[in-house]
């Protein structure tokens, strides 16, 4: 028994899911599903690939051509996929850990290369599946499993890493603001350079527990009162801005795609060999 | 033919986090048991906020048809 939307586009037979009661996960996963049910996006040409961690065993729930692959190297497989069809919508579920730490070479330099990849990032600022250990997101200060006195490392903003690394089109999200991380998700698949959206979600079970942030209500109470939709906070002042987040686009641009460079290059070394065998 | 919506609670997959409850612009919703339910005398208006953050899609609103007369 499901919405119209999740019998569509989720694999009914593999539901419940498996995360924790109030995981910000399964709202993430709706959030892309509705993102693609509103794009018109024919399910046979999106191809869904994961990576390892919690995030990452939303492939197995969703109904379209799906890969869950090896711990990192999600964007590594997706590359791999869009090079070899760029006609295929590839959209990457991965973590903070499997994006930034694992996997974080293969984010930078997709990012440099611009491949016309879309990233979500499901970032609950810990890991999860191995318990509670401090991620690259984890903010200074806070505990994990394996920082007992504090994190003294300062955290990636995974957004603005993306965009410094050549990124097109990177943005920030949460599992509160269902509406504008939908958005956001759109914008970043009808984009045609290498996309990333970092969408912060909800861990009562480790993050939230560790730093005593309460269950999954009081933390989704936290992102409606301090992450701000950027169209909200155009209209407040600094002030009123001070220790909030803002959710929105961080980086939007013009720059050229790989996938096409790359047929444009193969289409130049034809005409130089002479015959476009 | 007249358009009928009605809201859904799938049990089977509610885990009891109490997100819906919590959001639920007319407090329409509970937790009993460790799983959500409508109240007594709930006034809900078919908003649909809390189908839109269920992390267990157990909830949400159903936009089927209704043969009238």
């Amino acid at each position: 028994m499901a919405s119209e939307l999740i019998g569509k586009y989720m694999r009914e037979d593999k539901l419940p899911h498996i995360w924790c009661p109030g995981c910000g996960n399964g709202i993430l996963m709706r959030d892309v599903a509705q993102a693609i049910d509103d794009l018109g996006l024919d399910k046979r040409k999106v191809v869904i690939v994961s990576g390892i961690g919690c995030s990452s065993r939303a492939a197995g729930y969703m109904d379209f051509n799906t890969i869950h692959t090896t711990h990192g190297r999600a964007i590594a497989f997706a590359t791999g996929i869009k090079m070899a069809n760029p006609s295929l919508e590839v959209i990457v579920i991965t973590g903070d850990g499997d994006a930034s730490a694992i996997g974080g070479n293969h984010l930078i330099h997709a990012a440099r290369r611009n491949i016309g990849l879309t990233v979500v990032v499901f970032n609950n600022s810990i890991y999860g599946m191995t318990g509670g250990q401090y991620s690259p997101t984890t903010p200074r200060g806070d505990y994990g499993t394996t920082a007992p006195y504090g994190n003294i490392d300062r955290p990636f903003d995974i957004a603005q890493l993306a965009a410094g690394a050549g990124a097109s089109f990177a943005a920030r999200g949460d599992a509160y603001h269902v509406q504008k991380t939908v958005d956001l998700i759109k914008k970043g698949i009808a984009h045609k350079g290498f996309a990333i959206i970092d969408c912060l979600t909800v861990c009562p079970t480790y993050y939230g527990r560790k730093n005593k942030k309460g269950g999954a209500v009081e933390m989704m109470k936290f992102q409606k009162e301090n992450f701000i939709p950027e169209e909200i906070a155009a209209r407040m002042t600094s002030e009123q801005l001070a220790g909030k987040r803002v959710l929105g686009v961080v980086a939007n641009n013009d720059y050229p795609e790989l996938t096409e460079e790359y047929a444009a290059l193969i289409a130049r070394a034809k005409e130089r060999a002479g015959g476009g065998k | 033919m007249e358009q009928q919506k009605r809201l859904i609670i799938n049990t089977a997959w509610c885990k009891g986090c109490g997100i819906c409850a919590a959001f639920c612009p007319k407090e329409a919703l509970e937790i009993r048991n460790e799983k959500v339910r409508l109240k007594e005398d709930a006034q809900c208006v078919l908003c649909g906020a809390c189908e839109l953050r269920c992390p267990d899609y157990a909830i949400y609103i159903e936009k089927g048809t209704r043969e009238d007369g």
